[in-house]
């Protein structure tokens, strides 16, 4: 693994060096701050109100993001992540209605294990079943789907307010909110241990090289499942998101999700043929992707232009990855 | 002949049952195991509900399979070729939408302005996928996005007139003649054709083949893969656009989710009818017998009458074990 790494360039400037190395880490940051200028440059009047928005906006589909991540580092793919959220959302919306606080709590780590529990399924078909895994997600999806529309037939259901403010609320500045709060105490604490450990390690080794794991004694199948229990967790945490940031429970979330989610994590450097990317580059730009449609408003344009404008981006994103991979190779 | 086959055989003859004989047989023959299944499936029904099967009702699933067969084929195409493309649904919405509302023009105009967001999204997709080497699924999914966006857009802000389905649209999408034949019929049937000759015959058609089985192979021995795979982009996004008419024909009304419900079952009938997503392997009959399976299937969940929920997991639960039974079978 060392060996691919070229010798350290002395040369070259610590920061530079840092941003080749960790795209996610600088680029997506960097461009969401560009993008947060704009948008006050546009709407001097920016206050917290519309940062507590935004943050909650973003919270469900940064989950997404986090979800496809971990699955698509693996080397797979989950097309199945925003019904897992539709899932998860209605769940709790039917449950939590006349619950109450402590209630609500032990309901959602019930949510939680069912999230985590359709992801181990998605995990278990796409390895025993040998179908590939886009297939597999593709018709999961369609079937928890169906399962969300079983379990509330239209939007409703609710929680305690007690519940929701843990999203919906402020933390100590009105800047601050909690779906924010939530959010990154949700991703360090799924994924940071995950990350350190040895599940981390070998997410990665089986995507950039299932072969070579194999030879190497990884364990392929067992750690294919769990990148998609994984999936299904982080799925659930939107899901729940969802109900504090919304207030009610949406059985057709779900195809928004499933896309944006993965756009997100492809514009946050995580490369589809897997094994590269991080959790900081998707998740920052699930911000930059809720932010452009709020963006329009401000500008008085029409806001579905918005999933034209996140169409575009993913396009000419990956089709500048594309070009630039084609001119250094006309170089040599 | 026998020395050797005993030696790879560690249980000697006698192990081989009858039942692993049968699925021999089955992994010679594909297509028939497949045409079996769907005999199984129609017998299913005519169990079930005795009195169903008329000729009526094989005209009215021939008149159901036409479009999803029209999709299956652009999706055939491109998995032969090592990719999908999940902006199909996407694309005949859009062509169904801009047909019906530049329907005012006369209708070979607004043919034309169907079938050329097929040519447009299919180039994208070319472009991208084939010059610039971006993975089709990003690459469909991104311009699936930006479609259905632009579709929304368009719909509220600079549409030319109220969307109004043609007549000779709808004959072709609803229609019957000769005392039962669908009329979409003679859409699918002349492009299927095109697909089933073509694929093993043609130059352009091998060369799918030979771009899915190996890519680097194929630009080492001077195949201009991007030609190949461009050409191959456009032709799915076309059939998409075709099969968005037929749609729109049938249900009589162009709305923004037309075609959703049509995205996995024309991945399904390819995957079920023994295309490999990876590419090289397969080909359009086995799509078609899928194209076929899927509506029977829909038509045997509709009369079981249960609610629409129960209908989507039962349909996905299926496929799931369809292909699983295929990949099986045939690995």
């Amino acid at each position: 693994m060392t060996s691919a790494n070229p010798p350290h360039d002395a040369g070259r400037a610590g920061l530079g060096r840092f941003a080749q190395r960790h795209p996610g880490l600088v680029g997506m940051p960097l461009f969401l701050l560009l993008f947060l200028a704009v948008t006050v440059a546009i709407h001097p009047s920016y206050s917290s109100f519309d940062a507590q928005s935004l943050a909650m906006g973003a919270m469900p589909l940064a989950l997404a993001a986090a979800a496809q991540t971990v699955v698509v580092i693996s080397g797979g793919i989950d097309l199945s992540v925003g019904s897992m959220i539709a899932v998860t959302n209605v769940l709790a919306a039917a449950t939590m209605e006349h619950a109450n606080f402590g209630q609500a709590v032990l309901l959602s780590v019930l949510v939680l294990a069912i999230g985590a529990a359709m992801g181990a399924a998605n995990g278990l078909i796409v390895v025993y079943s040998r179908v590939p895994d886009v297939v597999v997600t593709l018709t999961t999806g369609f079937i928890w789907s169906g399962v969300a529309l079983l379990i509330l037939e239209k939007p409703g259901g609710g929680a305690p307010d007690r519940f929701l403010s843990l999203g919906a609320g402020t933390f100590a500045t009105p800047w601050i909110s909690g779906a924010l709060i939530l959010l990154i105490a949700s991703v360090a604490i799924i994924w940071i241990p995950v990350q350190r450990s040895r599940l981390g390690l070998l997410l990665y080794a089986i995507g950039s090289d299932k072969a070579a794991a194999f030879r190497s004694g990884v364990n392929v199948e067992r750690t294919r499942f769990l990148a998609y229990v994984l999936g299904g967790l982080f799925s659930a945490v939107g899901g729940i998101g969802l109900i504090m940031t919304t207030g009610i429970g949406s059985p057709l979330a779900g195809v928004y999700y499933t896309l944006s989610g993965l756009a997100a994590a492809v514009l946050g450097g995580v490369s589809l043929s897997g094994g590269r990317g991080g959790m900081v580059g998707p998740v920052v730009a699930a911000y930059v992707l809720t932010l452009i449609p709020t963006d329009l408003i401000f500008l008085n344009i029409d806001p579905n232009f918005g999933q034209v404008i996140q169409g575009t981006l993913i396009v000419l994103v990956v089709m500048a990855g594309g070009l630039v991979a084609l001119l250094r190779a006309r170089k040599r | 002949m026998n020395a050797p086959a005993q030696s790879i055989r560690p249980h000697g003859p006698s192990a081989i049952s009858l039942g692993s004989r049968f699925g021999a047989m089955l992994r010679r023959h594909t297509i028939g195991a497949l045409i079996l299944l769907l005999l199984a499936f129609v017998a299913g029904i005519e169990v079930a509900r005795p009195g169903t099967v008329t000729p009526i009702w094989i005209s009215n699933i021939l008149l159901f399979a036409a479009p999803l067969g029209i999709l299956a084929a652009g999706q055939t195409l491109v998995m032969l070729a090592g990719g999908i493309d999940l902006s199909v649904a996407s694309v005949a919405t859009a062509s169904a939408y801009l047909m019906a509302t530049h329907s005012s023009q006369g209708g070979s105009a607004a043919v034309l302005w169907g079938l050329g967001v097929g040519l447009l999204v299919g180039a994208v997709n070319g472009l991208g996928i084939a010059v610039l080497r971006v993975q089709p699924l990003v690459m469909t999914l991104g311009t699936g996005l930006m479609t259905e966006g632009t579709l929304i857009v368009y719909s509220q802000k600079l549409m030319a007139s109220a969307p109004r389905v043609p007549s000779f649209i709808q004959s072709l999408g609803s229609g019957k003649v000769l005392g039962g034949v669908p009329i979409d019929l003679f859409a699918w049937i002349p492009l299927g054709f095109l697909v089933l000759i073509g694929l093993p015959r043609t130059g352009l058609g091998r060369l799918i083949y030979a771009v899915g089985d190996n890519r680097e192979a194929c630009e080492l021995a001077g195949v201009r893969v991007w030609q190949v795979l461009f050409a191959d982009y456009i032709m799915c996004g076309l059939f998409a656009a075709v099969a968005g008419l037929v749609i729109v024909g049938g249900t009589n009304a162009a709305d923004m989710s037309l075609a959703d419900v049509y995205l996995l079952p024309s991945v399904a009938a390819a995957i079920i009818g023994g295309t490999s997503i990876f590419g090289g392997r397969g080909g359009y009959a086995g799509s078609v017998v899928g194209a076929l399976i899927l509506t029977v299937l829909n038509s045997l969940l509709t009369l079981l009458d249960a609610p629409e929920p129960i209908r989507q997991i039962l349909y996905g639960a299926i496929i799931l074990l369809l292909a699983a039974a295929y990949t099986r079978l045939t690995d």
